[in-house]
C-alpha cells in the first residue's frame, strides 16, 4: 500500500486548505452558524458576569474529584445532545429514503453521521458519564478526601475533553470518518479513506484514551489504598465494587485500543502493512484486536450502572441488598468472562465451528451472573417498603427493558442465528436495548439519586416523570420496529431502500425518536426548573433518601475535604449502621486537613495534545513536532514544582462544620 | 458496640478522631506498577501482531536474511548492563550517597545511549538493503515492535536526564527517591520486554 500522496501538501498548512471547509453542505453551514452564534453568546455572558476567574480557579484547574466528576457529567451531557442530533437525522433520512427518494442526506454526509453517532455516544457520552459518576462517588463512598492522584485526575478529564473537541472540529474543518464506529480496515486504510476523516477518528480516540487509561489507574489505586479504616473489600458498597471492576477492565483493555489504533495510524501515515490487503497484511487481525478492547468496553459501560441499581434498589426498598456476596462475585465473573467472548462480534469471519462454539458458549455463560444480579435486585424489592421516587422508577424501567435486550443478546450468541442476523437492524435494536435500557436509564437513575448530594437540592418530580415516560415509551417505539426489520433481513447503515413495505416500520421508529427527543427536552426543563425552585427542593440533611452508604454521611454538597473526620467502618452499609446506632458527628477537636493544590498544568498539556492531534490530521509536521516537544517540555517543567499540597486551616474546618451544625439544627437532626 | 456506650464513646468508635496526614506519595508505586502493566499490554498487542504477521514475508527478505545475531547480542548486553548499573544507583540512593547515584545514573544513560545507537544502526542497515517497514507485514510488525521498545528507551533517557538534574539540584529528598524508584521499575520493565523481543523475534526468527 502506498503512502499518502505527496501532492498539494504545503509545508506550513499541510493538506489544510479552504476547500476542506464543508461550504457545499447547507446543513453543516447552518449548524456552524448556529454554533458560532450560540458559542459567542455563552462567551459573552461569561464575560459580562465576570465568570472567567471563577471558572478557571474553581473548576478548570480544580483537582477536587467532586468538581472533576461534575465537569465529566457536563461534557457527557453536551456531547449527548450532539450524538442525539445525529441519531434523529438518521431516523429522518431512513423515513424519507423510499420510493426512489434520496432523502435529504447524501451518502458522504450520512456515512459520517452514523460513524459520528456511534463514536460520540460510546466515547464521549457514555464514557464521560460513567467516569464522572465514579469520580464523584467513589472517594465519598470509601470515606476518602480525594482520589490517589488528584492532578492526574484533572489531566485525564482535559484529555477526554480534548478528544471531544477534536471530534467536534471535524464537523466544520474537513470531515469525519465514513467507516462505522470501529473503522474496520481496509475501508479505513489510506487507499479507501484518503481524507482527514479517519485521522480525526484516530487522534480523537488516542488523546481521549490517554485520559481514560490514566483515570482507570487512578481509581483502582484510590479504591485499593484510600478506603476508610475498617472497610475491608467485602464491606465496600456495591457501586465501589463495580467501579473497581470497571477500572480494572479499563486498564486492561484501553491499551489494546491504543495499540491497534497505533498500528492503523502507521498503516495510514507510514505505509506499513498491518491491515492492508496486500504485502501480507491482515484486516481481520484489526477486527479481532479492536473487539478484544470492544467487548470489555461494553462491560466498562454497564458495570458501574449495575452498582447504581444495587444502591438504589436497596435504598428505596428500605432493606439491605439481597445477596451482597453473590453480587460481588457476579461482578467479578463478568469482568473475567468479558475477555473471552470477543469473537461473537464476527462469527461470520469463518473461523470454523469449534471456535464459534467456544465463543457462543462463553457468551451465553455471561448471562448467568447477569441473571443472578437481576434476581438479587428482585429479591431486594421483595417484601420491601418500596418508594417509587424517580431513581426507583428508572431502575424498574431498566429491569423490564434490559432483560429483553439481554435475551436478544443470547439469541445472537447462537452462531447459526448470528449468521442470519449479523449486521442487521436486529443487532442494532439489541445493543440499543441494552445500552439505552441499561447504561442510559442507569445514568438517569443515578443523576436523580445523587443530584441532591452534589447540589443540595432534589430534582423536580413533575418534569422528571414526564421525561421518564417519554423516554421509556419513546425507546420501545423507536427500537422494537428495528427488531422486526432485522428479522426481515434489513442490514444496518442503509441510506435508501427499494422495498416500500418497510417504510411503515421506519416511520414508527422515527416517531419513537421524536418522543425520546421530548424526553430529553423534559429532562433539560427538569434541570432548569429544579435550579429555579432550588429553595423549595432544598435538602438540609445531606441524606434525603435515607441512604445507606457513606456519601450520605456528609453535607450536601460535601465540603472540599469531604469528611472532617474519617469515618470508621464496622460493617456493610456503614452509614445505615451509624444511624441505627445513633452516632453523633464530632463537634470539636478538628484538625487542619492536608489537601492537594489546584494546577493549570492539565489544561495546558491537554491543549498541546489537541494542537498536536490537529497538526497530525492535517500533515502540518512542523506544528506536530513543535507541540509534541512543548508537551514533553511542559510535563518536565511541571515536575520541578515540588510544592503541590497545602493544609486547610483548622479554623476553616471548624467554621464549615459549625455551619453544618446550624444547618442540621434547622431540620431538627 | 454495646448499648450502654456513651455518645462520646460511640463517636470515637465510628470516627477516626486522631487521624494524621497521609504520607505523601503513598500510592505512587502501586499506581506506577499498574501503569507499567497497561504499557505491557501495548507490547502484548505488538507481540501478537508479530506472531500473526511475522511469517508473511510477501516474497521479501526474512529474519535469516536480515538479522545479525552477534550485533543483537551486543545490544542486549548493553541493555542488561544498564539494568545492573541502575541497580547500583539505587543501592547508592539507599546509602544516601548523592554523588554515586549521579555517577551510576550517568553510566546507565551511556549504556542506554549505546543500545539506541546500535538499534538505529541496525534499522539504518535494514532500510539500506531494502528491508523497509513498508516491504512486508513481517517487517511492519518487526519495526513497530522493536521501534516502540526503542522509543520507550528514548523516553526513559529523557526522564533519566531530568532526574539527574533534579537529584543534583534538590538532593535525594523523598519525592526524588520515589521518582528514582519509578524510573527503576520502568527501566527494568524495558529490560524484561527486550528479553522477550530478543527471544521471540531474533532467536526464534533465526530458527524459523
Amino acid at each position: 500500500m502506498s503512502a499518502p500522496e505527496p501532492t498539494a501538501i504545503s509545508p506550513i498548512f499541510g493538506r489544510l486548505t479552504l476547500d476542506v471547509l464543508p461550504l457545499h453542505e447547507p446543513i453543516v453551514v447552518a449548524t456552524f452558524i448556529a454554533v458560532v452564534i450560540g458559542g459567542a453568546a455563552v462567551l459573552a455572558l461569561i464575560t459580562k458576569f465576570k465568570l472567567w476567574g471563577m471558572l478557571w480557579n474553581d473548576w478548570f484547574t480544580s483537582v477536587d474529584h467532586k468538581k472533576i466528576g461534575i465537569m465529566y457529567m457536563v461534557l457527557g451531557l453536551v456531547m449527548f445532545l450532539r450524538g442525539f442530533a445525529d441519531a434523529i437525522m438518521m431516523r429522518l433520512q431512513q423515513v424519507m429514503g423510499f420510493n426512489g427518494s434520496e432523502g435529504y442526506l447524501n451518502a458522504h454526509h450520512y456515512d459520517q453521521i452514523f460513524t459520528a453517532h456511534g463514536v460520540i455516544m460510546i466515547f464521549f457520552v457514555a464514557m464521560p458519564f460513567v467516569t464522572g459518576l465514579m469520580n464523584y462517588l467513589v472517594p465519598l463512598q470509601i470515606g476518602a478526601r480525594d482520589v490517589s492522584f488528584p492532578f492526574l485526575n484533572n489531566f485525564s478529564f482535559w484529555m477526554t475533553t480534548a478528544g471531544a473537541v477534536l471530534v467536534m472540529m471535524s464537523l466544520f474543518v474537513g470531515e469525519f470518518a465514513q467507516t462505522g464506529w470501529l473503522a474496520y480496515p481496509p475501508l479505513s486504510g489510506i487507499a479507501y479513506s484518503p481524507a482527514s476523516g479517519v485521522d480525526y477518528y484516530i487522534w480523537a480516540l488516542q488523546i481521549a484514551g490517554v485520559g481514560t487509561t490514566l483515570s482507570g489507574i487512578n481509581l483502582i489505586v484510590t479504591i485499593i489504598k484510600l478506603r476508610a479504616p475498617g472497610m475491608s473489600l467485602m464491606r465496600m458498597p456495591v457501586f465501589t465494587w463495580t467501579s473497581l471492576c470497571t477500572n480494572v477492565l479499563i486498564v486492561a483493555s484501553f491499551p489494546v485500543l491504543t495499540g491497534v489504533l497505533l498500528l492503523l495510524s502507521l498503516d495510514r501515515y507510514v505505509g506499513t502493512n498491518f491491515f492492508t490487503n496486500d504485502f501480507g497484511g491482515s484486516p481481520m487481525m484489526y477486527v479481532n484486536l479492536i473487539w478484544i478492547w470492544g467487548h470489555p468496553e461494553v462491560y466498562i459501560l454497564i458495570l458501574p450502572l449495575f452498582g447504581v441499581f444495587s444502591e438504589i434498589t436497596a435504598t428505596f426498598s428500605g432493606k439491605r441488598l439481597f445477596g451482597y456476596t453473590s453480587m460481588v462475585y457476579a461482578t467479578v465473573v463478568i469482568t473475567i468472562l468479558s475477555y473471552v467472548v470477543w469473537l461473537h462480534h464476527f462469527f461470520t469471519m469463518g473461523s470454523g465451528a469449534s471456535v464459534n462454539s467456544f465463543f457462543g458458549i462463553t457468551t451465553m455463560v455471561i448471562s448467568i451472573p447477569t441473571g443472578a444480579k437481576l434476581f438479587n435486585w428482585l429479591f431486594t424489592m421483595y417484601r420491601g417498603r418500596i418508594r417509587f421516587d424517580l431513581p426507583m422508577m428508572w431502575t424498574v424501567a431498566f429491569m423490564l427493558t434490559f432483560v429483553v435486550g439481554g435475551m436478544t443478546g443470547v439469541l445472537l450468541a447462537v452462531p447459526p442465528a448470528d449468521f442470519v442476523l449479523h449486521n442487521s437492524l436486529f443487532l442494532i435494536a439489541h445493543f440499543h436495548n441494552v445500552i439505552i435500557g441499561g447504561v442510559l436509564f442507569g445514568l438517569f437513575a443515578a443523576i436523580n439519586f445523587w443530584w441532591p448530594k452534589a447540589f443540595g437540592f432534589k430534582l423536580d418530580m413533575f418534569w422528571g416523570k414526564i421525561s421518564f415516560w417519554c423516554w421509556v415509551v419513546g425507546f420501545w417505539l423507536a427500537f422494537m420496529p428495528l427488531y422486526v426489520l432485522g428479522l426481515m433481513g434489513v442490514t444496518r447503515r442503509m441510506r435508501v431502500f427499494d422495498d416500500p413495505s418497510l417504510q411503515i416500520w421506519f416511520i414508527i421508529a422515527g416517531i419513537g425518536a421524536v418522543i425520546i427527543a421530548a424526553g430529553i427536552g423534559a429532562m433539560l426543563v427538569q434541570f432548569a426548573v429544579s435550579i429555579w425552585k432550588r429553595n423549595e427542593l432544598r435538602d438540609e440533611t445531606g441524606d434525603p433518601w435515607n441512604g445507606r452508604t457513606l456519601e450520605w454521611a456528609t453535607s450536601s454538597p460535601p465540603p472540599d475535604y469531604n469528611f472532617a473526620f474519617t469515618p470508621v467502618v464496622h460493617g456493610l452499609d456503614a452509614w445505615h449502621e451509624m444511624k441505627q446506632a445513633g452516632v453523633k458527628r464530632p463537634l470539636d477537636g478538628f484538625r487542619a486537613i492536608h489537601m492537594p493544590k489546584n494546577t493549570g498544568t492539565g489544561v495546558v498539556l491537554a491543549a498541546l495534545s489537541l494542537v498536536c492531534g490537529f497538526a497530525l490530521i492535517w500533515y502540518m509536521w512542523w506544528l506536530a513536532i513543535l507541540s509534541f516537544v512543548g508537551l514533553v517540555g511542559y510535563a518536565i517543567y511541571h515536575t520541578f514544582n515540588y510544592k503541590r499540597d497545602f493544609h486547610i486551616p483548622v479554623e476553616t474546618v471548624a467554621e464549615t462544620e459549625a455551619a453544618r451544625t446550624r444547618q442540621l439544627a434547622t431540620v431538627g437532626a | 458496640m454495646s448499648s450502654t456506650s456513651t455518645p462520646a464513646e460511640l463517636t470515637a468508635h465510628y470516627y477516626d478522631l486522631h487521624e494524621h496526614d497521609h504520607p505523601e506519595g503513598g500510592s505512587t508505586m502501586l499506581g506506577f506498577w499498574i501503569y507499567l502493566m497497561s504499557d505491557c499490554l501495548i507490547f502484548a498487542i505488538l507481540f501478537a501482531a508479530y506472531a500473526v504477521l511475522g511469517g508473511n514475508l510477501a516474497a521479501g527478505p526474512g529474519p535469516q536474511d536480515l538479522f545479525d545475531l552477534p550485533l543483537v547480542a551486543l545490544n542486549t548486553a548493553m541493555l542488561l548492563f544498564s539494568s545492573i548499573t541502575y541497580g547500583f544507583a539505587m543501592l547508592a540512593m539507599v546509602r544516601g550517597d548523592k554523588q554515586k547515584v549521579l555517577l551510576w545514573l550517568a553510566i546507565t544513560g551511556l549504556f542506554g545511549l549505546a543500545f539506541l545507537s546500535i538499534e538505529l544502526y541496525e534499522f539504518h542497515h535494514l532500510i539500506h538493503v531494502g528491508a523497509t517497514p513498508q516491504r512486508s507485514a513481517f517487517l511492519s510488525a518487526f519495526f513497530t515492535l522493536v521501534g516502540t521498545h526503542g522509543l520507550h528507551v528514548t523516553f526513559g533517557l529523557i526522564w533519566l536526564v531530568t532526574l539527574m538534574v533534579q537529584v543534583n539540584r534538590f538532593g535525594l529528598k523523598p519525592a526524588n527517591q520515589r521518582r528514582l524508584m519509578c524510573l527503576s521499575l520502568f527501566w527494568h520493565f524495558l529490560d524484561v520486554i527486550w528479553i522477550g523481543v530478543f527471544t521471540f523475534v531474533y532467536l526464534m526468527g533465526m530458527l524459523r
